[in-house]
């Protein structure tokens, strides 16, 4: 297993072919209290950086960004009640969507958590 | 992630938080710093640009604040907003031309809530209006101080003079517990027969020492709860808030759950509620313009206005409360049926009513409460029904009211 980052903030967990997306602790802390999170339909095909999920704060609605190509397998029923796991648990339990990867070589545009680590230090 | 491209113009992509807030000041220039700057940077402030200065949008989280300020006691920094005096032989009549208020009937120590029409009867701002006896104090926004300076310049006699306290910062001490708080501070009345800071009426104010520091507090907020703004000198702005911030019933609040606090009490927010193309009577705030100007006229706009008084105004300002979770934002289409009625000025998720609440115009054959209607966000159409404004019930302090 392994987790790759963008420079928008979202995390993706590949597995196989599949990958789990969710934003990042950095991200969820910037955007403050998540009251709703507007996950895509399952089956609901992407091309890398289309806007795919919608996470309501507080103050603002921001779009999530699907990070590689690829087609929604499953999406986080969790968060229809508690979307404030995105904000309690960004890492694992409050993540968005899976998605079955269209193209693995798109990973390669993607940082890893050490480069990311070192991207967010700087913002 | 970025902020959706409905809404709101974002400046800087990675101020996800704040674009509701951020207001048309869009001029690239490098934002000032005011009196508490450090001091809300020490507090876990993060700080964003707002109405050209450095300002803390949250400490804790927006829900957090906002809940705090609703049981117990909110310190807001709002030096950003502009404080001005005006004063001179014929100040009354000077500020009566611009402004809709009876200011002749305004008792010293006492406030009203204004406006700065244009001459169509447009809204340049909204603000609030203090007699301190020889001279009117106003509190305007932030983000429109320097047109309203240029505005009044331009439009007051030679005769008065307008003063901008722009060494001045401004707290607001906002929740039940605020008056409490206050009173234990040990204030002492500038003037002998002033009252104590916690007898004071809403929309009173009068003249204080800290430890032999001036303060001008008056009983007014923005959130719908009983509390004080309290205008300060700069160099005595941090050891006040600290000493504030002592108080266990105090925490400080970011502007975040300003927006979201003024939000639930129905309180209109200029530059998105309000703009030139507003008058007083589609917003629901026919109450600012006092009786005897009425009869009178003799304001910016009133061969408008008037009339709209008498007839009613097409389009109103109106609450509007969603099922769900989705929040409508500012921009979004209101639907009856499939007719166009109007948009969202102002919307978010309401951490008191745990909903999403919007305010916006909607012609005023659907502006009764209770009217079903529907808002387009992001192709959805959520549902959304009238309701009167505020959402949450004002806790202002009247005296001679049970406390």
């Amino acid at each position: 297993m392994s987790r790759y980052f963008t420079k928008e903030h979202e995390w993706i967990e590949i597995e196989g072919d599949v990958g789990t997306v969710g934003i990042s602790d950095y991200a969820q802390s910037q955007l403050g209290d998540i009251t709703f999170v507007e996950l895509p339909a399952v089956g609901a095909a992407f091309k890398q950086g289309d806007a795919a999920a919608v996470v309501d704060s507080v103050k603002a609605a921001s779009d999530v960004y699907v990070p590689v190509a690829g087609s929604v397998t499953e999406t986080n029923e969790a968060l229809e009640d508690q979307p404030e796991l995105v904000n309690t648990d960004p890492d694992t339990g409050g993540w968005l969507f899976r998605i079955k990867l269209a193209d693995l070589g798109e990973l390669s545009v993607l940082m890893d958590e050490a480069t990311y680590k070192a991207y967010i230090a700087e913002l | 992630m970025y902020p959706c491209a409905e809404g709101v113009p974002v400046t800087d992509p990675d101020i996800l938080l704040s674009p509701n807030i951020l207001q048309d000041d869009e001029d690239a220039q490098v934002p000032l710093t005011l009196p508490l700057d450090a001091w809300h940077r020490a507090a876990g402030g993060r700080m964003v640009e707002f109405a050209g200065y450095w300002m803390p949008v949250q400490y804790e989280g927006i829900i957090a604040e906002h809940l705090w300020t609703r049981t117990s006691a909110g310190l807001f920094d709002v030096s950003h907003m502009g404080q001005l005096e005006v004063s001179g032989e014929g100040a009354v009549a000077a500020l009566e031309a611009l402004l809709p208020a009876d200011l002749a009937g305004l008792q010293p120590g006492r406030l009203r809530y204004s406006l700065l029409l244009d001459e169509n009867g447009g809204i340049l701002d909204d603000l609030m209006v203090t007699s301190r006896g020889d001279h009117y104090f106003l509190v305007v926004n932030g983000a429109t101080k320097w047109d309203d300076i240029a505005h009044l310049r331009e439009h007051l006699p030679d005769a008065i003079t307008l003063n901008h306290l722009d060494e001045h910062g401004l707290l607001a001490l906002q929740g039940p517990k605020a008056a409490a708080v206050l009173d234990a501070m040990g204030l002492e009345p500038a003037f002998a027969g002033m009252v104590a800071v916690d007898e004071l009426g809403f929309m009173q104010a009068a003249a204080y020492f800290w430890q032999g520091r001036p303060l001008g507090i008056s009983r007014s907020g923005y959130t719908g709860e009983d509390g004080f703004e309290i205008s300060v000198r700069g160099e005595d702005i941090a050891a006040l808030a600290d000493a504030l911030c002592a108080a266990p019933e105090v925490k400080p609040i970011g502007l975040g759950a300003r927006d979201s606090l003024r939000l639930e009490a129905g309180l209109p927010l200029y530059g998105h509620d309000l703009s030139p193309e507003t008058d007083p009577v589609k917003a629901g705030l026919s109450f600012a313009i006092n009786k005897r100007r009425r009869s009178e006229g003799g304001f910016p706009g009133d061969g408008v206005i008037l009339p709209l008084l008498a007839d009613g105004a097409p389009v109103q300002r109106v609450g509007l409360a969603l099922t769900g979770r989705m929040a409508a934002r500012e921009g979004s289409k209101i639907y009856a049926a499939d007719q166009l009625v109007g948009h969202v000025t102002s919307g978010g998720f309401s951490p008191s009513i745990n909903h999403p609440i919007a305010m916006g115009y909607v012609a005023t054959a659907q502006a009764e409460p209770g009217t079903a209607l529907e808002i387009d966000v992001r192709g959805k159409r959520l549902a959304a029904q009238v309701v009167a404004l505020p959402f949450v019930p004002h806790r202002y302090f009247r005296k001679g009211a049970p406390r």
